[in-house]
């Protein structure tokens, strides 16, 4: 478990780290945090939670638990990742124990969502540049320097054409993932949807 | 691209404007909260120094950490406590409405908003949740949202969001005497795959679809996300507006005739464009089973699960993961396996109609002596009719447990739980590894008729054995 950890903030155009591989379809949140540990108020302490049962059951050879992978930030998985339930508490888990970008075949929506929302780009690949990804960091480290304004990742030796959705890597290039304040600067326009939806008037019960 | 569908005219309807990064802008029309995804949405207002723009688009409950045996408060679990304080405290704070145990309107959020008539066609609805997608039996595009997201419609009451893909699922026929629509969304999920919605709305749709009652439209539209799809809906029809009429929240007098005139003219057009249409005989489906850890892993009772060969080579991966996990040979029958728990509840089979069908099997029966039955209303209004009826009796006379509305052994953040490699019979919506509980437990979803009929047995059954 690292201890310094800053969450991400503003622009995101570039991360660089190493590959932490982790090999399945369909892994779905509740694996990545079960859901005993959403008995919080706060997401502080759930990194060293992340994959705990599965985790349990590999006894020390899961990924997030060697050795080698302790210091590894960009996460390689396959297809449909994130799926099941909407807790954010898993990219959380994932951001907290040091993940800073995932690269895969692909997501499930709201884990996709989630990640955008909390500043972890996710990018695809497909299946066979995962699975090169993955074989090379059976044998030796990858190292990839990930440049959001190219969508290229690079390493020594290999370079991959990342897929990102337009709209979210603009979001990162400009700070703008954390949307809060974009939507606010809409407040009149919010206003106004308000005052025209049909539904707003016959439900008297509100204001 | 769709057009004209329902999902187009609703998400236009909402549209509040083209952000600059190329998402759209979308006015949440109803936000339902509870207390686990919330906490950090407050926290994070707090700290942006944000208040709640429109406190009455917003309502909340209690569902996910409530004890079923005991009620009473404190909560035994200091963190449950915690959890429920921290959401009366925001609410309050806020001034946000909430439905408080001991109020009558307690419950699943995603059985309660329907039934107090909070749920209607044509609005947007968000929860921090992903089974928020049962709105949609209604007519309302609605869909799950995490604690970032739930915090962005507190303080804007929008969302920042990628317009999706509409693929329309056309049901032809209608479903066999013993079928349920629990068995037709499960077949449909493994005809299509888990992540086949991903990117996608489902429009349920055809004869099989209008045939049903708005609790088995919100069992379909409920379980769209366990096949990637965010958010699936079904157009409205007299028996949607007849099911509000009269809701606590439903509008009244003039307001009626103004909702309903406006709600009859939304549906998809009859020459919409779709991105793409899938067809199905929904007479064709048999009470379904599923055998691995996902729920597109599932087959009909008298099915054998399924042999390496005969998956697809994208299924295999899970498909060995399953096996083992599960303990199954593959070729092996499902009818017959032994069940040590059995659970009928959650928000895709907790309401009225589910525990009629369950006792109408259980009546005059007793449990089998290996298995812990129980059954979770799904909220505090399902339970007193249940009461009224006399189902709670049927229950506990066959030897179920009758416990308080929550979410209960769904996902077991209380205290109902699976032990060890248990195996449970469950009208719940997820077959995860480690759902339930237990890191090795194992679930088998099915109808709450199967359910009882495997509590009875003792061991996976064809419920069409019990209802002739």
């Amino acid at each position: 478990m690292k201890s310094e950890f800053t969450q991400p903030f503003g622009k995101i155009s570039n991360i660089n780290g190493q590959c932490i591989p982790l090999i399945g379809n369909d892994i779905d949140t509740d694996r990545i945090i079960p859901a005993r540990f959403l008995k919080c108020v706060n997401f502080d302490s759930l990194g060293e939670s992340v994959f705990e049962d599965d985790r349990k059951t590999l006894k020390g050879k899961h990924p997030f638990d060697l050795e080698e992978n302790k210091n590894a930030s960009i996460l390689i998985v396959n297809s449909n990742f994130g799926c099941g339930s909407s807790r954010e508490h898993a990219p959380q888990a994932l951001m907290r124990w040091g993940i800073k970008a995932i690269i895969g075949e692909s997501f499930a929506d709201i884990f996709y969502s989630n990640c955008i929302a909390i500043g972890i780009p996710c990018f695809t690949l497909p299946k066979k540049s995962i699975e090169e990804m993955q074989n090379y960091c059976d044998n030796q480290f990858l190292f990839l320097e990930i440049d959001l304004k190219k969508s290229l990742a690079k390493s020594k030796d290999l370079n991959f054409n990342l897929e990102i959705r337009e709209s979210s890597r603009k979001m990162f290039l400009t700070g703008e993932w954390d949307a809060t304040s974009t939507l606010l600067d809409n407040e009149n326009l919010i206003e106004n949807k308000f005052n025209k939806l049909p539904y707003i008037k016959f439900n008297s019960y509100y204001s | 691209m769709s057009q004209d569908t329902l999902f187009d005219k609703v998400w236009d309807l909402h549209k509040v404007s083209s952000l600059p990064g190329g998402s759209d802008q979308i006015f949440i029309g109803l936000h339902l909260i509870h207390e686990v995804t919330s906490p950090q949405a407050f926290g994070a207002l707090k700290d942006k120094k944000l208040k709640v723009k429109f406190p009455d688009r917003t309502v909340a409950t209690v569902d996910h950490i409530v004890p079923t045996d005991n009620q009473s408060r404190p909560f035994k679990d200091n963190l449950a406590e915690q959890m429920i304080e921290t959401l009366e405290k925001n609410c309050l704070e806020h001034k946000i409405r909430f439905f408080n145990i001991g109020s009558g309107n307690q419950g699943i959020v995603h059985v309660v908003a329907p039934e107090l008539g909070l749920t209607q066609p044509g609005m947007t609805i968000a929860c921090g949740d992903s089974h928020t997608s049962t709105h949609g039996a209604f007519g309302s595009i609605a869909f799950g949202i995490g604690t970032s997201q739930v915090r962005d419609v507190l303080a804007t009451q929008t969302l920042a969001m990628n317009k999706l893909k509409v693929r329309q699922i056309w049901c032809e026929n209608k479903l066999s005497k013993g079928v349920y629509a629990k068995d037709l969304v499960l077949h449909i999920i493994n005809k299509l795959g888990v992540k086949a919605g991903v990117g996608f709305a489902y429009e349920f749709a055809g004869p099989a679809i209008h045939e049903l009652s708005m609790e088995e439209r919100m069992t379909i539209c409920n379980m769209s996300i366990e096949g990637g799809a965010r958010c699936g809906y079904i157009n409205p029809d007299e028996k949607t507006f007849s099911y509000i009429k009269n809701k606590l929240y439903a509008p009244k007098n003039e307001h009626w005739d103004r909702a309903l005139r406006w709600w009859e003219s939304l549906k998809s057009d009859e020459n919409s464009i779709y991105d793409d249409v899938i067809k199905l005989d929904a007479s064709k489906v048999e009470p379904t089973v599923t055998w691995g850890i996902t729920p597109g892993q599932s087959i009909s009772i008298n099915q054998q699960i399924p042999l390496l060969d005969e998956l697809s080579p994208n299924d295999k991966l899970v498909a060995e993961e399953a096996y083992e996990y599960m303990s199954f040979k593959p070729g092996q029958l499902i009818k017959d396996t032994p069940v040590d728990v059995c659970f009928i509840g959650s928000c895709t089979n907790g309401r009225i109609s589910d525990l009629r069908v369950a006792a109408k099997v259980l009546k005059g029966k007793k449990v089998s002596k290996n298995v812990k039955a129980f059954a979770v209303p799904g909220s505090e209004k399902v339970a007193t009719k249940a009461k009224q009826e006399g189902l709670d009796q049927i229950f506990k006379d066959s030897g179920f447990q009758w416990r308080e509305p929550g979410c209960s052994m769904c996902l077991a953040m209380n205290s109902d739980k699976l032990i060890g490699n248990q195996v449970s019979a469950s009208s719940s919506n997820r077959n995860f590894k480690g759902r339930q509980g237990s890191p090795s437990g194992r679930t088998l979803l099915m109808s709450p008729a199967m359910v009882a009929a495997a509590a009875i047995n003792g061991k996976v059954s064809d419920v069409r054995e019990f209802i002739n």
